[in-house]
């Protein structure tokens, strides 16, 4: 029994690292010595020097920023309600609010991914040699893990 | 002899200081104040403010200046002087009939406002004003933009998606717990009632057990039906009790 609640706090928190790490480091595009997006567009100069600009302020990438803070958001407030539906659930219950909030995180971070890869076009010139960063494959990572673990959630019937 | 001395060096040193202080200090002066850029759309208004700040008192002699340099060209011509309590606008230049003063000197406000933009009058437009005997002081640039749609600030559409979905979340969350909440109160005042008709059957069956012999499967069913109904809510309520009871059993 603790050994189940020990492995879905994991897996929380798993998926809570992913989101944070995706929507706050800004590699979800490649290019060489530049990396590009969510928030700031970088170009390694000689040696270690960073040259940094904002990214570009198209709706689209908005919406896609919007959409990762909103998957943190829901992550986090999962994780909380999880811990207060620990101690305050009946017998037999199931972790609904829970669960519903992780699988909105997870519906938040394929539609921010989604509508990335679709648009990202429209703010960079479409070069051969850009490669997707390790960040947006974090987000797509992120994606299966937050559904699973909400679907673990609402299945789930507390015991003791 | 040592004391006199040091007392002339102090008078000395403060003589110094009232001439220091008596020469052009940075607060005597005028300043004015225009926002750096402004966007307008094509065909619509846009309010070139002008504000400034003067030491001395506003008298009649205060004068505002603007002055128009167009984008590209190394002229700035003069399109708008107040002078004497009296605005002259633009009359015969290319802002004619298209320039209104709305600003008041009174008040430290020296704005105008130009109609039906269009896109010769991109360029940087020049507030200057003068306040008798403060004359001294910078003038005041702001870059005109005149674009065909203006962008929408940053964070605009960030902030209105964010804001709306969580909005949205929190208000399905509360209809669910409202709906839950009447359903289960609606629950309760059923099980009131039923259980309120099972005392009152139940007394009459016990009179008139002996007296009607085709009453009796009826109200059994009844009292069956109600007796396993409550039974039912009663385990559903009463969960850990409950089971106390029965380990106590």
């Amino acid at each position: 029994m603790l050994l189940l609640l020990l492995g879905i706090i994991v897996l929380h928190v798993t998926v809570l690292v992913l989101l944070f790490v995706s929507t706050i480091v800004s590699q979800w595009l490649v290019n060489g010595g530049q990396t590009a997006d969510l928030w700031q567009n970088c170009t390694s100069g000689t040696g270690a020097i960073f040259q940094c600009l904002t990214s570009s302020t198209n709706e689209w990438l908005q919406s896609v920023q919007a959409m990762m803070i909103l998957s943190v958001i829901f992550s986090v407030l999962s994780l909380f309600l999880f811990f207060c539906q620990l101690f305050t659930l009946t017998k037999g219950g199931r972790f609904y609010l829970t669960g519903i909030f992780q699988i909105l995180a997870g519906l938040c971070v394929m539609s921010g991914a989604a509508i990335f890869t679709v648009r990202h076009t429209d703010w960079h010139e479409a070069s051969e040699n850009t490669s997707y960063g390790f960040a947006y494959i974090l987000a797509w990572l992120a994606f299966p893990l937050a559904l699973a673990s909400g679907i673990i959630y609402v299945i789930l019937r507390k015991r003791e | 002899m040592a004391l006199g001395a040091i007392g002339d060096g102090r008078l000395l040193l403060l003589l110094v200081g009232l001439l220091s202080a008596s020469g052009p200090s940075p607060t005597l002066a005028i300043h004015v104040y225009t926002p750096r850029e402004v966007y307008g759309t094509v065909g619509s208004h846009v309010t070139l403010s002008c504000s400034f700040w003067s030491s001395e008192w506003i008298s009649e002699d205060i004068s505002i200046t603007w002055h128009f340099q167009a984008e590209g060209s190394r002229d700035s011509i003069s399109i708008f002087h107040y002078a004497k309590g009296q605005p002259y606008i633009d009359d015969v230049g290319s802002f004619k009939e298209r320039m209104e003063w709305v600003g008041n000197p009174r008040r430290k406000d020296g704005s105008i406002v130009i109609h039906n933009l269009d896109y010769t009058d991109n360029g940087t437009f020049t507030c200057d004003v003068k306040n008798p005997p403060d004359i001294v002081g910078k003038s005041s640039q702001v870059t005109l933009y005149v674009l065909e749609k203006v962008p929408t600030r940053y964070g605009v559409v960030l902030g209105s998606i964010i804001g709306g979905v969580l909005l949205l979340v929190a208000l399905l969350v509360a209809v669910v717990y409202l709906l839950r909440f009447c359903w289960l109160r609606r629950q309760a005042v059923l099980q009131r009632r039923l259980s309120a008709m099972e005392k009152g059957k139940l007394q009459r069956s016990a009179k008139d057990a002996s007296k009607r012999s085709r009453q009796p499967p009826v109200l059994y069913a009844m009292l069956d039906h109600s007796r396993s109904a409550k039974a039912a809510a009663e385990k559903k309520s009463k969960g850990a009790p409950g089971e106390a009871r029965k380990d106590k059993k």
